[in-house]
């Protein structure tokens, strides 16, 4: 299962144009993510996977280029769209599809499905399903690594719609004035489910807003995983370092529906819009790069593919035979056992 | 044995918790350079460090959140909140984020944290000062919610809690700071979940909690010259409540009155009632009354507050009722 380990695991290089092999690596993150949630996508039509259910298709050189300046004993949290973030880490697509599908093998057994993926062995600590009340949890783990003097950065993924909550200034606030080390990422895909960020936010340049808790501030293109890398490299960089936290607007685009139910595109962003967009499909300009670098044939590329889709399967087939809950599931992991 | 108030046997429990785990902070505002709002940690700063004992800004859902964070990755946190009117602002991170994370995440996560502040009534504080939470907390599966009334409950208790691996919400009493009772030099503990027969008596019980504690010992002595003894039954814990302590009491008196400081719909008192019609119907010699606040906002009003909060001749009205005295 060497395609589910992703650049995650790997040490980071500060060049944010890799070599060959990073590339690659990139390119297998950020198309496993792709192929994965093509295949959420039939299953939820399908009847396997219920409930909410958000699609992160066309973010993915956000997730895999974070990801790929990070140590292992990192941290990262993020929101309910968490499926990419949690692949591009390096969870295990059998454990996030089990998770999914509401099975015992998933990767939070089962309790918390598509919105509430976890895990401890990566450091992921979790999407969650409250528009910005996952960031002072973020700034409450840059608190315990400063408490414990340790050199972790914790990385704060948020759709670009937490920015209006009080949450999120209550909580860049505190990392402002405590120096935590925290990148905290906008993943600014435009639109906070049906409302435009022109619609919900009164300055548009929403990284600015760092200013207002003394934190440094940068905005990228977050279809080019390179200028991901550097920006994301930089800010990693300041909080491990200097114990500086950032706020990084990266734009990016959201290529399917909010959520399953709605329609990808209509009543709030016409096609048209839609269709420029996908355009700029981050695969296609990192695999557009690596071919004219000469360091993907059409070949390699279809290998890897038909590698990726089989991966995919392997987690769907993984999933299907996983075991339902047990009843007695149902009163587990209420409490924690108190042995100290 | 020494005689401390509430307000130094809280301390004492926070500062000996500290003196043992180093992952034990507490964050507030004025915990620290204020020496606390109602000084419970006087003396921490200087005996701990700025790293332990934290002074927020005035932003009850951020550094409630910062717990929860902290709480994730393995630290201790006490989160004091000034007084749980203010925690109203936290409860997103009370609720859906210490409460859950260890169900949603499949056991990965636990959350050892408390939430601890004054809950309930004072003096003229009016409306918004002036609000028992209990029955919001107790509500949510995955809290703990304690409610100690002396000094020597606060300290055992919130020992515990502190130790607990779950989210613990502590409910203090801003009229109980300054109230005086014994506790031991030498260090002990109290579990979670146990209630305390604060009286024995035979003829009626009163089931209560936190600052009523004090009203329904009154009550019984009150109540002893006239030759009616009372079974007081001090719950302590709220969630996980003691049912079986509440059980053996009413099957001994056949008759109870469940007093509260907070409102009367879906109180904490409608849940003993219903713990009590389950388990002890045959037993009943009468109706359960309860007692508790009007079912108004408090007034600022000196005779109208009076009116309205749960007290002693309330108390002893209820039980003179339940025997059918009246």
């Amino acid at each position: 299962m060497t395609a589910t380990r992703t650049a995650a695991k790997r040490k980071s290089d500060p060049a944010p144009q890799g070599d060959a092999a990073l590339n690659l690596e990139m390119l297998r993150s950020m198309l496993l993510q792709r192929r994965f949630e093509e295949r959420c996508a039939e299953a939820y039509a399908l009847g396997k996977i219920g409930g909410f259910c958000h699609l992160y298709i066309g973010q993915e050189a956000v997730s895999t280029g974070t990801m790929s300046m990070l140590r292992p004993d990192d941290y990262v949290i993020t929101t309910y769209r968490d499926h990419g973030p949690a692949l591009a880490r390096g969870m295990t697509p059998r454990s996030v599809m089990a998770e999914l599908f509401g099975r015992q093998d998933g990767c939070s057994r089962g309790k918390g499905g598509s919105m509430h993926l976890f895990d401890a062995n990566t450091n992921f600590l979790g999407g969650h399903g409250i528009v910005g009340g996952h960031v002072p949890l973020a700034a409450g783990v840059g608190f315990a690594i400063k408490y414990r003097g340790g050199d972790q950065v914790m990385v704060c993924f948020m759709g670009e719609s937490v920015v209006n909550t009080g949450a999120f200034h209550e909580a860049l606030n505190m990392a402002g004035l405590w120096k935590l080390p925290c990148v905290f990422i906008i993943e600014n895909n435009r639109y906070g489910m049906g409302t435009a960020l022109e619609r919900a936010s009164a300055i548009h340049d929403i990284y600015e807003r760092g200013a207002a808790y003394n934190m440094p501030r940068n905005q990228c293109d977050g279809q080019d995983v390179f200028a991901v890398r550097q920006a994301v490299g930089e800010a990693v960089e300041r909080a491990r370092k200097e114990q500086v936290p950032t706020l990084l607007e990266i734009r990016t685009y959201r290529f399917m529906g909010h959520s399953m139910s709605d329609a990808v595109s209509g009543t709030y962003r016409p096609k048209s819009e839609l269709e420029e967009q996908m355009k700029r499909d981050p695969i296609t300009l990192l695999r557009t790069h690596m071919q004219e670098a000469g360091q993907l044939t059409d070949e390699q590329l279809q290998k890897l593919d038909e590698e990726l889709k089989a991966v995919v399967q392997d987690a769907w087939d993984f999933a299907e035979a996983s075991p339902e809950l047990p009843v007695e599931a149902l009163y587990e992991d209420v409490y924690a056992d108190t042995t100290t | 044995m020494p005689v401390i108030t509430y307000r130094d046997a809280l301390g004492a429990a926070i500062r000996e918790e500290m003196q043992r785990d180093d992952r034990v902070f507490l964050m507030g505002e004025e915990v620290a350079v204020y020496q606390g709002a109602y000084k419970v940690s006087k003396g921490f700063l200087q005996e701990f460090g700025e790293m332990r004992v934290v002074d927020t800004p005035i932003t009850e859902l951020g550094f409630a959140g910062v717990g929860v964070g902290a709480a994730m990755v393995g630290l201790r946190p006490v989160i004091e909140f000034m007084t749980w009117n203010f925690a109203l602002l936290a409860l997103d991170q009370v609720v859906n984020a210490a409460a859950k994370m260890l169900y949603m995440s499949g056991g990965q996560f636990k959350i050892p944290i408390v939430f601890r502040g004054p809950n309930g009534a004072a003096l003229q504080l009016s409306a918004q000062h002036s609000q028992a939470w209990e029955s919001w907390l107790a509500h949510i599966p995955g809290l703990k919610v304690i409610a100690p009334g002396t000094p020597y409950d606060a300290k055992g208790l919130l020992k515990s809690a502190i130790r607990d691996d779950n989210p613990v919400c502590v409910l203090e009493g801003e009229m109980l700071y300054n109230t005086k009772g014994e506790v031991p030099d030498e260090e002990y503990l109290i579990p979670l979940g146990k209630a305390d027969l604060k009286r024995q008596g035979e003829h009626c019980s009163i089931i209560t909690h936190g600052k009523m504690v004090l009203v329904a010992m009154q009550a019984a002595d009150q109540l002893a010259k006239e030759g009616i003894n009372i079974d007081v039954v001090d719950l302590r814990t709220i969630r996980p409540m003691d049912v079986e302590a509440i059980g053996e009491s009413v099957k001994k008196t056949n008759r109870a009155v469940v007093l509260e400081e907070g409102w009367e719909i879906c109180g904490v008192g409608a849940q003993v009632v219903d713990f009590i019609q389950r388990d002890c119907f045959d037993y009943l010699d009468a109706p359960v009354i309860r007692v508790h606040q009007a079912d108004t906002p408090m007034p600022y009003a000196k005779g109208l507050e009076k009116a309205a909060k749960p007290d002693l001749p309330k108390a002893i009205a209820a039980v003179r009722k339940v025997m059918y005295l009246d």
